[in-house]
């Protein structure tokens, strides 16, 4: 600790060198950086304007359109809000998907974050063979949200499949899970906790960042395991919960796919896997209404902003930032 | 920091397990890690083992390995359609290299802009790639679409330009984050030195941020390229022909045929799909286990 902390003076001496060097830095230079920045930064902003904001703009605008892509734009006819009346007040299956993806996200999420956190807990200590461990359960993290993966789960969870060959072993007779629409979702769920990796990953360098004085602080104070865990562990590791936590969700709206291959592209059996992307995509370009599927998309995009904003209002009541003001 | 020294006056009262982290005896959490492994890897080696078995056993067999190996699914899978497998897997490694390149080179220019160049209003534009690092790609997939359809480049000659262009544009804000995060880690005092001799922001980045990068960009390279690989929502919608497929949307063909007979071919087709993944896995393990998923709570 003292090696770590020895060279913070010196290092501050040309840091502040640096910053007097910058103030008084020659013109010329200055001028030329200017430029440089624009130069440097064209292809992003080309691709901001060109591949995201007018894009935008021009979703914004079909989803008042009844556009479909056959007619020509000429010939586009303005609606109005009835896509969003259409959505809000006349179309089952919108609100369908709309329980269908909070379904998905409220039970598949937590799950797996419980299960990243608790696997992280059982690695969080240098031993051999826990890199072994740690990349082993990351595979599926890389693996989990190809087509071949769906595919092999959509298998694994039919009527001859490996889950019910294993309910078998205790005399359980199993059903084909993926075409019952009480199951289907369930088995999706499933594929999600199983990547429970990359968040691990992230949970095992968060619980590397907390001071092993704070466990023996509470140890001396007789606090048991559980205790240090409520203690210790959940509020200093708040601030990564609480990233994982908005990156999971944020991906648990977008499951495609899965529900994609499960149900070849309908969202079946019965609607059970209609995810809210699967179901923009259905619109947009299996039915081509596209104007209507704008309006979906603009929706979307503003329930993930309102969804992120809660959590980061909610987040001052229980995140705890260790260098901020709340300890 | 300030460091607490473990005091000498622990308390003899407190046995000494009571010092432990949260984990467990090291047999039972043993235990219960190889139990999850079975569980993780259950499913993979359930595929391998399905993809070697002869019609009969998929039927008749469900253990987990075949009683035979039989390759033959291997062969029927990879002249299952009229084109060839080689050819979806040619089209899949020709678009997943060209998003690696893409994605390299113009993050790398972005970050750079955005890490080291005063100029006006980047505060601004580093605040607008922020946000859209949160934008799903299913909210910009219909006007997209329309737009590379007006142009003409969707089913066009070579289809596969509505998939290349926005890589080639540091559209993956992702990238040009863990760029910059990785930029602003290395030592000022080198581009002062290099100032010093005469560089200007250009000479900078060729001599000093260009070579000191390659970490971010081999970080960078891997990640572009299994996403892309494994991409299926974007390739769906832009690839109409079958010969221009590439191997997800190709494996989707499996689904529509739902006759039994294909069962194998299609579990020996998905087990060569996942194969380049699992290659980088085995490759960069460490990297990959640590290098990006870290990247977001270090900085």
């Amino acid at each position: 600790m003292a090696l770590t902390t020895a060279p913070d003076p010196t290092r501050r001496g040309p840091g502040s060198d640096r910053a007097h060097a910058e103030r008084r830095g020659p013109g010329r230079f200055r001028h030329s950086e200017g430029l440089a920045g624009y130069v440097f930064l064209s292809p992003w902003l080309i691709g901001l304007m060109g591949v995201t904001a007018i894009p935008m703009l021009l979703s914004l605008y079909l989803s008042f359109t009844n556009y479909d892509i056959l007619t020509p734009f000429s010939e586009v006819e303005w609606v109005g809000l009835a896509n969003y009346e259409r959505m809000f007040t006349a179309d089952p299956s919108y609100w369908h998907a709309v329980r269908v993806t909070l379904t998905f996200a409220l039970i598949a999420v937590p799950l797996k974050l419980a299960a990243a956190l608790g696997v992280a807990l059982l690695l969080n200590r240098a031993w051999r063979g826990v890199g072994l461990f740690r990349g082993l359960f990351y595979l599926p993290s890389l693996l989990g949200g190809s087509v071949a993966l769906a595919i092999v789960w959509v298998n694994m969870f039919n009527r001859d499949g490996a889950f019910n060959s294993l309910l078998s072993l205790f005399g359980i007779t199993g059903k084909p899970w993926v075409n019952d629409p009480d199951w289907a979702l369930e088995t999706l769920m499933v594929l999600a906790i199983w990547q429970f990796g990359a968040p691990m990953v992230i949970f095992l360098a968060g619980l590397k960042q907390v001071p092993t004085e704070l466990y023996e602080a509470a140890s001396v104070d007789g606090a048991g395991r559980f205790r240090q865990f409520r203690n210790v562990t959940l509020p200093m590791l708040s601030p990564v919960i609480f990233f994982n936590l908005v990156l999971e969700t944020i991906n648990g709206f977008q499951g495609f796919t899965a529900a994609f291959v499960l149900s070849n592209g309908t969202g079946g059996p019965v609607d059970s896997t209609l995810m809210y992307t699967l179901n923009l995509y259905i619109t947009g370009f299996t039915d081509l209404n596209m104007g209507y599927a704008s309006a979906m998309a603009w929706v979307f995009l503003l329930a993930i902003a309102v969804i992120t904003a809660i959590f980061f209002s909610t987040g001052r009541f229980w995140v705890h930032y260790s260098d901020g003001e709340d300890r | 920091m300030v460091t607490v020294t473990p005091t000498t006056a622990a308390p003899t009262a407190a046995p000494p397990t009571a010092r432990r982290r949260p984990g467990g005896r090291p047999v039972l959490r043993l235990v219960i890690l190889v139990a999850i492994v079975v569980v993780v890897l259950y499913p993979l080696i359930w595929m391998v083992g399905t993809s070697l078995k002869s019609q009969e056993e998929i039927v008749n067999n469900v253990g987990l390995l075949p009683e035979r190996f039989t390759p033959g699914n291997y062969t029927a899978g990879w002249s299952n359609f009229d084109v060839s497998f080689g050819r979806f897997f040619l089209n899949s490694a020709m678009v997943s290299l060209l998003t690696v390149v893409g994605n390299g080179l113009s993050c790398l220019l972005a970050a750079y802009a955005f890490a080291r160049l005063r100029f006006r209003l980047r505060g601004m534009w580093f605040a607008v790639m922020i946000g859209t690092l949160l934008l799903p790609q299913h909210v910009l997939i219909v006007p997209q679409y329309i737009l590379f359809r007006t142009l003409g480049l969707v089913g066009g000659d070579w289809p596969y330009l509505p998939l290349l262009i926005p890589q080639f544009l540091a559209t993956e804000a992702f990238f040009v984050f863990l760029m910059v995060q990785f930029m602003r880690g290395v030592p000022r005092e080198l581009d002062e030195a290099a100032r010093i001799d005469g560089a200007g922001p250009f000479g900078i980045f060729r001599h000093i941020i260009l070579p000191l990068s390659r970490p971010a960009l081999v970080t960078t390279a891997i990640f572009s390229f299994i996403w892309t690989w494994n991409d299926f929502f974007r390739q769906l919608v832009f690839l109409s022909q079958l010969e221009d497929y590439t191997v997800p949307v190709a494996l989707t063909l499996f689904i529509d045929s739902t006759s039994q007979s294909a069962v194998g071919p299609m579990f020996a087709m998905s087990v060569l799909s996942l194969l380049p993944v699992f290659l980088f896995f085995v490759a960069f393990q460490r990297m990959l286990v640590e290098g990006i998923n870290t990247s977001g709570i270090k900085g």
